[in-house]
């Protein structure tokens, strides 16, 4: 262990819900996140070193909405800050470099998103190629079903399986009082419903989320005082694939392969992955090369609710959240961006002592 | 404390145009478009990619050769659209489909017209069904459909010689936008011809509008405070550049102007003089406009006009610039 060692020590998230009438900006979502994060690890906003926020303008429909949201830190005496335009678990890899070089002992890391303000499936294609493929607006659960039916085709996993995924995902985010949905719900029952986009049908989909998390990061000793048992970062990789569908192997996530290659991720004991739709969490598990009794998505998974730009960085916290109440020795938090899971990221945390 | 009322929300319109450089590789995969063909780009290891990539998606290589493809294809995978979205190929039902055209190695993605979804099955053979006007966007393949009977005669090319440069694609988002409750309260105030500012319990300064979050503390604004239209320019400029939308003859001043009690200034017009007599410290009072034309805005003050009393001293506002 060295003294620049990383570890997540707070998390807090907002609930997940269809719809909040808050601003797009996030501030309402926001403001009592940070104060239940900061009260949590016993810290003020003057003791974070470095902030750092994942959120997105079109989502918000306005420009600069990053800069909105500052408000909610209140950010005075001025703080240091930066912003992805991506999920916050890229907001907590910016984070977790900077804690690494030692210039700074904590940082805070936040998403938020409010998904209803705009047509979420419209304004995603605005994430595809720029030049021959968004012009087409194709929506995203239409390209996940592109993915879907190569996999269910080519004999990867069956729609039985699929309908597993969303079953098991509710029946855990019974125990989750921030998830948008739960309960207890048979396979069966799920596969007599009707397609809602041949060949997915509405359980294979994540909900429509709004919502926002935060987590604090702090490293060496200074994790030890904030945190009886804090979750150790062993790994942190994030890899992609072409922006173009077409040149994608769509059966399998060699991008998510290869950053679990990277992290060490294979032996952890629960895993979060950030699986938008049923059969891309079959993907995630064989991709990362998960044990057959590792606990997949304990709190439901972004099945059960899928704010944009925090469910990544919510599943990182609810990973780490395993290993501080000592359920779980080792962790994985995945987040994913993109279509199709392009562009993936693993963080492989253990508790110590 | 405020009561608890609805947030005021609107509809917000984001419409504007990208218009992007082609560059070599992806113009002449636009041009053969525009005439009704479909190229591909030889990757390193002789893979034809369709639509053309400008780099070898696992060496990075430029390429630059382009060979003709398809018109047919077969389709490798499809998802059934029920309810196409807005901007889709069709606004009837629809597949898309990963379609790889005959001499392609890698496949694209487009739509097609097979009117239910018993009529897709992976596997099956397309064809293009091109668009009356070409331009050199995708979107001259208006969508694919089922190649079934005597294939079309290839459209006749274009008279245009001049290769394709740029794509224009429009785009069009639609959103509700929230205001938040403090703003929506604010709002509410205006339209009854008042100005409600609301104090940060922490800092104990005035904001107008209210905030969700004073950006010093972090915490919501409460305290509600009524202030008078009357106020002070704190710092200002005179507008001299015309510009698309402008309402009034240049030059105008446009000015901060600090409300009697309030902790921060807020931009407005200052009419009603010259405007090379705008001044720091001058004094200004708000013109409303008709009652009858009063909404839930802050355009309900038309504008503020030097209401002749003595400038403020400096010390009075010298903490709000």
């Amino acid at each position: 262990m060295t003294d620049n060692d990383v570890a997540v020590v707070g998390f807090a998230q907002a609930p997940n819900v269809r719809a909040t009438d808050g601003t797009a900006n996030g501030v309402e979502m926001l403001v009592p996140v940070f104060r239940q994060v900061l009260d949590e690890t016993g810290l003020s906003k003057k003791d974070i070193g470095f902030w750092c926020s994942g959120s997105s303008d079109y989502l918000a429909g306005r420009a600069f909405s990053f800069i909105a949201a500052v408000d909610a830190i209140g950010a005075f005496p001025p703080i240091h800050e930066s912003h992805v335009e991506m999920d916050a678990a890229w907001a907590l890899f910016e984070a977790w470099v900077k804690l690494r070089t030692g210039e700074v002992d904590t940082a805070l890391v936040y998403g938020f998103g409010k998904s209803s303000a705009g047509d979420l499936r419209r304004t995603l294609a605005m994430q595809l190629d720029p030049y021959f493929t968004a012009p087409l607006w194709p929506d995203s659960v239409g390209i996940a079903g592109l993915q879907a039916r190569l996999g269910l085709e080519s004999g990867r996993f069956t729609e039985q399986q699929m309908a597993e995924v969303a079953a098991r995902s509710r029946a855990n985010a019974r125990a989750n009082p921030h998830a948008q949905l739960s309960g207890e719900v048979s396979a069966g029952a799920l596969l007599d419903e009707p397609y809602l986009a041949d060949p997915l049908r509405a359980h294979d989909c994540a909900p429509i989320t709004d919502g926002a998390a935060a987590i604090v990061l702090a490293s060496g000793e200074r994790a030890r005082e904030l945190c009886e048992r804090p979750a150790w970062i062993t790994g942190l990789e994030h890899r992609i694939e072409s922006a173009h569908l077409g040149v994608r192997d769509l059966t399998s996530s060699t991008s998510t392969a290869d950053a679990a290659r990277a992290a060490g991720g294979a032996e952890v004991e629960v895993a979060e992955l950030h699986a938008p739709f049923t059969h891309q969490e079959i993907l995630l598990r064989e991709a990362i090369g998960l044990a057959e009794s590792a606990r997949i998505n304990p709190s439901g998974g972004a099945l059960c609710g899928n704010p944009m730009f925090s469910a990544g960085l919510a599943r990182i916290g609810e990973a780490a959240g395993r290993i501080r109440s000592g359920e779980a020795r080792t962790a994985l938090g995945h987040a994913s961006s993109g279509p199709a899971l392009q562009q993936n990221l693993v963080c492989v945390m253990e508790g110590r002592g | 404390m405020t009561e608890i009322s609805e947030a005021l929300s609107a509809p917000l319109e984001v419409g504007f145009d990208y218009t992007r450089s082609l560059g070599p590789v992806l113009g002449r995969f636009a041009t053969s478009l525009r005439n009704g063909r479909i190229t591909g780009v030889r990757g390193a290891d002789g893979t034809v990619h369709v639509p053309a990539l400008e780099y070898d998606p696992n060496t990075f290589q430029p390429l630059a050769e382009l060979v003709e493809v398809g018109p047919e294809g077969s389709v490798v995978s499809w998802t059934w659209v029920p309810e196409p979205l807005e901007g889709q190929p069709l606004q009837h039902p629809f597949a898309w489909a990963l379609v790889r055209l005959d001499g392609a190695d890698t496949p694209m993605l487009h739509a097609v017209d097979a009117g239910s979804p018993e009529g897709m099955r992976t596997g099956m053979r397309v064809r293009p069904r091109w668009a009356a006007e070409r331009c050199g966007s995708i979107r001259d393949i208006h969508c694919f459909e089922p190649a079934t009977g005597p294939a079309p005669e290839a459209p006749e090319p274009g008279s245009d010689d001049a290769p394709v440069e740029v794509l224009t694609t429009p785009i069009h988002l639609h959103y509700q936008h929230t205001a938040s409750p403090e703003e929506s309260r604010y709002l509410r105030g205006l339209d009854e011809g008042r100005l409600l500012g609301q104090r940060c319990p922490a800092c104990g300064k005035v904001y107008i509008p209210p905030r969700g979050a004073c950006p010093t503390d972090g915490v919501p604004t409460e305290e509600e405070v009524e202030l008078p239209d009357v106020g002070t320019v704190t710092t200002f400029c005179i507008v001299n550049v015309p510009f698309l939308g402008q309402r009034i003859q240049p030059p105008y001043v446009a000015a901060y102007v600090l409300l009697d009690g309030a902790d921060i200034p807020f931009l407005h017009l200052v009419l009603g003089c010259a405007a090379e007599e705008v001044r720091m410290g001058m004094r200004v009072r708000a013109e409303w406009k008709p009652r009858a034309e009063w909404r839930t805005t802050l355009q309900n003050i038309d504008h503020f006009r030097p209401s002749g009393e003595p400038d403020a001293p400096f010390e009075t506002y010298a903490h709000h610039l």
